[in-house]
C-alpha cells in the first residue's frame, strides 16, 4: 500500500512538472521573442546618440563678405539636414573680423540657456533677450548669468572663404560650436 | 408609449449581453459622504472633463497640422486663416490646456488641505502626481507643437538645460533633439510624445485615479479633531456612509454636472473671443530679432533661471527638479495619518500659501522680465525732453550719446527703458562725478564695462549728461571727504 501511495505521488507530480514544463518553454520562448523585439527598437530610438561628435566643415561664404574690424551675422545650412528641416536647416552665426586674416566665429546661442544673442555695433556687446547676459565684442562675459564666454566655431580660411567646424548645438557639456 | 416600450426591450437585449447595467448603477448610485457633496469637489470632474475636450480637439488638430518642420508652421497659419472653423479648434485646444493646468492646480491645492492624501488614499495622490506631471509634459509639448520662434528657442533651453549634465549631458541633448541640433526630427520626437506617449500614461493614470476614488470612496469633509488613524479610518469611513451617505448619482453629482457645464461654457467663450494662441514668427534660427518667452504656465521657471545666483544655476537645475518631484510624491507618506482639516494643519496651510505666492510672484515678474536687455529701447524710445531743458552743449552731447550707445536697453529714462540697471533718472543724486565715470569705465555690479568702446570726450558728455541727473529738491551727490564747494549766494 505505502509502495502505491509513492507510485501515486511519482505520478501527480510528474504530471505537474509536465504542466510547468510548458509554462516555462512559453516564458523562454517570449523572453527571447521579446529581446528580439525590445533591442532593436531601443537602438531605433537611441539612435540620435550613436554618434560622438557631429561636425563638418562648411563654408560660411566668401572673405569679403566679412569686412575687416566689423562684426556680421553669417548663416550656413545645417551639414546633417534632412529634406523636411525646412527652415530650421538654416543656422546663424556672428563672424568678427579682427586686423589682418584673425577671425572669430561665434555660436548664434548664449552660453546661459542657448537664446539668440544679438550684435550691438556700437556698444560693442552681443546682448541676449532671455536672461540678461552680456559679453564683450571678444565674446568674455560681460553681465549677468551666463557661466562662460560664447561659445566659439572652429574656422580655416581656404580657396578665399571662410569656413566653420558646425553641426552641433552647443552646449556647457560640449561647447564644440 | 409604443415607442418607450420598443426603446425599453432594446435596452433589456443590449444589458443581457454588455452586461453593462448593474456596473453602470453600481458607480453611480454608490453612496458617499453626504459632507462630501460639496462646491469644493467639483474640480477633478472639472479636469477631466476638460481633458476629454483635449483629447476631442486634439483629434481634430491632426487632421491638419503637419507634424514635419517644414510644414507645420505653415499648417498653423492655415488652420488659423484658411480651414473653416481652424481658428476655433486651435483656439479651444490652446484655451484648454490653460483651463486644464489651472483646475488641475486648484483640485491638487483643495485635496491637500481637506487631507485627501492620507490613509488609505496615498496612491490615489500619487497617481495625481503622475497626472500633474503628465499634463505639465503636455503643455511643454504642446508649446512646441506650435512650431514657432518660441517653440525653437524654448527647445533650445530645454537642450542647454540637460547639456549641463554631467558626462551624459550631450548625449542627452542629442536624444531629446533627435539628433545634434533642432530640427526636423526634434519636432516629428515631440510629436509623439504629444499625441500618443504622454496621452497613453494620462489615460491610464486617469483610470487608477478613478479607480481608487470609486473603491476607497471619496474623502469624506475633514473636521478638526477627527484624527486618521490605520486601526480604524476604514471602519469609520464605512459607518459614515452607512450613517449618513447619499448616492453619488444624483446627490453628489449635480455639483459636478454644473460646474462642468459653466466650464465647457466659459472655455467656449474664451476661445471664441481670445481666438486662437499663435503661432508666433516661424521657427527660422536665423531671425534673431526675437524674444523667446515660454508659455504662462512656465514663465516662473524662467524667472527662476535669470534670478537664480549663476554658482548655484546648474547644480539647483539638474537637482532641484527631482527633490520637488520626489518631496510630492512623498507627501503622503511624510503626512499618512492625523488631522485631515487644514483649519488643524497650520504648516500644510503656510506651505501652500508661500508655494503660491512664490510661483505667483515669480510668474508676475516673467511678464515683464525687468532683468532683459530691451533690445529696441535706445531706437524706440526717446530722451524725454524735460531732461534736455536748459542743458549745454556738452550735456546735449551726452544724451545723444546714452541713446546710440545703447545705455537705455538697460537703463530707463522718465519711466522707458529697460530694467536691468537702475533708471538714469537720479544718477547724479546717487553717484559723485568720479564714482559715474568709474562705474562706466569699469563697469562692475552686473554692468559691462565701457573703457574700450568710449573716447575720453565721450566718457566726458556722458558724464555731464548724467551729472544734471538729480530731482530738482535734491542736490547732486558729494565726496564727503572734499570740502563742499561755496553756494551760489556768497
Amino acid at each position: 500500500m505505502a509502495e502505491q501511495s509513492n507510485n501515486d505521488q511519482a505520478g501527480s507530480g510528474e504530471l505537474t512538472s509536465r504542466r510547468t514544463f510548458l509554462l516555462r518553454v512559453g516564458i523562454a520562448i517570449n523572453a527571447v521573442a521579446v529581446a528580439l523585439f525590445a533591442i532593436p527598437i531601443l537602438g531605433y530610438v537611441l539612435s540620435p546618440a550613436r554618434k560622438f561628435v557631429w561636425l563638418r566643415w562648411i563654408s560660411l561664404g566668401p572673405l569679403t563678405n566679412f569686412p575687416e574690424n566689423q562684426t556680421r551675422l553669417a548663416e550656413y545650412v545645417n551639414p546633417f539636414r534632412k529634406p523636411w528641416d525646412g527652415e530650421t536647416a538654416n543656422i546663424p552665426c556672428w563672424v568678427r573680423h579682427l586686423s589682418g586674416g584673425d577671425f572669430q566665429v561665434f555660436a548664434i546661442n548664449c552660453t546661459h540657456l542657448g537664446c539668440p544673442v544679438r550684435w550691438f555695433a556700437e556698444s560693442e556687446l552681443f546682448m541676449c533677450p532671455c536672461h540678461g547676459g552680456a559679453f564683450y565684442s571678444d565674446g568674455r562675459h560681460a553681465s549677468g548669468p551666463p557661466p562662460r564666454p560664447l561659445y566659439q566655431y572652429q574656422h580655416k580660411i581656404e580657396a578665399g572663404q571662410l569656413w566653420v567646424r558646425a553641426g552641433e548645438m552647443p552646449t556647457l557639456g560640449q561647447p564644440t560650436a | 408609449m409604443a415607442v418607450m416600450q420598443r426603446i425599453k426591450a432594446v435596452g433589456a437585449w443590449l444589458d443581457e449581453r454588455l452586461q453593462l447595467g448593474s456596473t453602470i448603477a453600481e458607480v453611480a448610485e454608490h453612496p458617499v459622504p453626504r459632507s462630501s457633496a460639496s462646491w469644493w469637489y467639483i474640480f477633478g470632474s472639472a479636469t477631466l472633463v476638460v481633458l476629454i475636450m483635449q483629447i476631442v480637439t486634439g483629434i481634430c488638430l491632426a487632421t491638419v497640422y503637419t507634424p514635419a518642420a517644414n510644414g507645420a508652421w505653415e499648417s498653423l497659419i492655415y488652420l488659423n486663416y484658411q480651414q473653416p472653423l481652424g481658428w476655433y479648434i486651435r483656439a479651444l485646444h490652446g484655451w484648454g490646456s490653460n483651463f486644464m493646468v489651472a483646475l488641475m492646480l486648484v483640485h491638487m491645492v483643495q485635496v491637500f488641505l481637506f487631507g485627501a492624501h492620507k490613509y488609505p488614499r496615498e496612491l490615489t495622490w500619487v497617481a495625481g502626481i503622475v497626472l500633474l506631471l503628465c499634463t505639465l509634459g503636455m503643455a511643454f509639448t504642446g508649446q512646441v507643437l506650435r512650431f514657432d520662434q518660441d517653440a525653437y528657442w524654448g527647445l533650445g533651453i530645454g537642450a542647454s538645460i540637460a547639456g549641463r549634465s554631467p558626462l551624459i549631458g550631450p548625449k542627452i541633448v542629442d536624444l531629446i533633439l533627435g539628433g545634434p541640433i533642432i530640427a526636423g526630427e526634434t519636432l516629428s520626437r515631440f510629436f509623439a510624445l504629444h499625441v500618443f506617449v504622454i496621452p497613453g500614461l494620462l489615460l491610464a493614470f486617469v483610470g487608477l485615479h478613478l479607480f481608487l476614488v470609486l473603491r476607497l470612496g471619496i474623502n469624506e469633509w475633514p473636521m478638526p479633531g477627527r484624527i486618521v488613524t490605520r486601526e480604524k479610518y476604514r471602519q469609520q469611513y464605512k459607518e459614515l456612509v452607512q450613517r449618513d451617505g447619499e448616492p453619488f448619482f444624483p446627490f453628489a453629482a449635480q455639483k459636478d454636472i454644473v460646474f462642468a457645464g459653466l466650464i465647457i461654457l466659459s472655455l467656449v467663450v474664451v476661445a471664441a473671443v481670445m481666438g486662437p494662441i499663435g503661432p508666433g514668427g516661424q521657427p527660422d534660427p536665423t531671425i534673431i530679432q526675437t524674444v523667446p518667452r515660454p508659455d504662462f504656465f512656465f514663465l516662473w521657471l524662467f524667472s527662476v533661471f535669470a534670478l537664480l545666483p549663476p554658482w548655484t544655476e546648474t547644480f539647483l537645475m539638474l537637482v532641484g527638479p527631482p527633490i520637488a518631484i520626489g518631496l510630492l510624491f512623498a507627501v503622503p507618506f511624510l503626512s499618512g495619518t492625523g488631522e485631515k482639516s487644514w483649519r488643524a494643519r497650520p504648516f500644510a496651510v503656510v506651505i501652500v500659501t508661500l508655494i503660491l505666492l512664490a510661483i505667483g510672484t515669480l510668474t508676475w515678474l516673467g511678464t515683464y522680465s525687468p532683468w532683459s536687455p530691451q533690445m529696441e529701447a535706445w531706437t524706440e524710445a526717446p530722451v524725454p525732453p524735460d531732461y534736455l531743458k536748459g542743458r549745454t552743449p556738452l550735456e546735449l552731447q551726452g544724451a545723444i550719446l546714452i541713446q546710440y550707445k545703447q545705455c537705455r536697453n538697460c537703463h530707463s529714462l522718465g519711466g522707458q527703458g529697460g530694467m536691468r540697471g537702475p533708471a538714469l533718472g537720479d544718477t547724479a543724486a546717487r553717484l559723485t562725478r568720479d564714482e559715474i565715470i568709474r562705474q562706466i569705465v569699469q563697469g562692475g555690479g552686473n554692468m559691462p564695462a565701457y573703457g574700450k568702446n568710449l573716447s575720453p570726450a565721450e566718457v566726458n558728455a556722458i558724464v555731464a549728461f548724467l551729472g544734471t541727473m538729480h530731482p530738482a529738491n535734491e542736490p547732486p551727490a558729494r565726496d564727503s571727504a572734499k570740502p563742499a564747494e561755496p553756494a551760489a549766494s556768497q
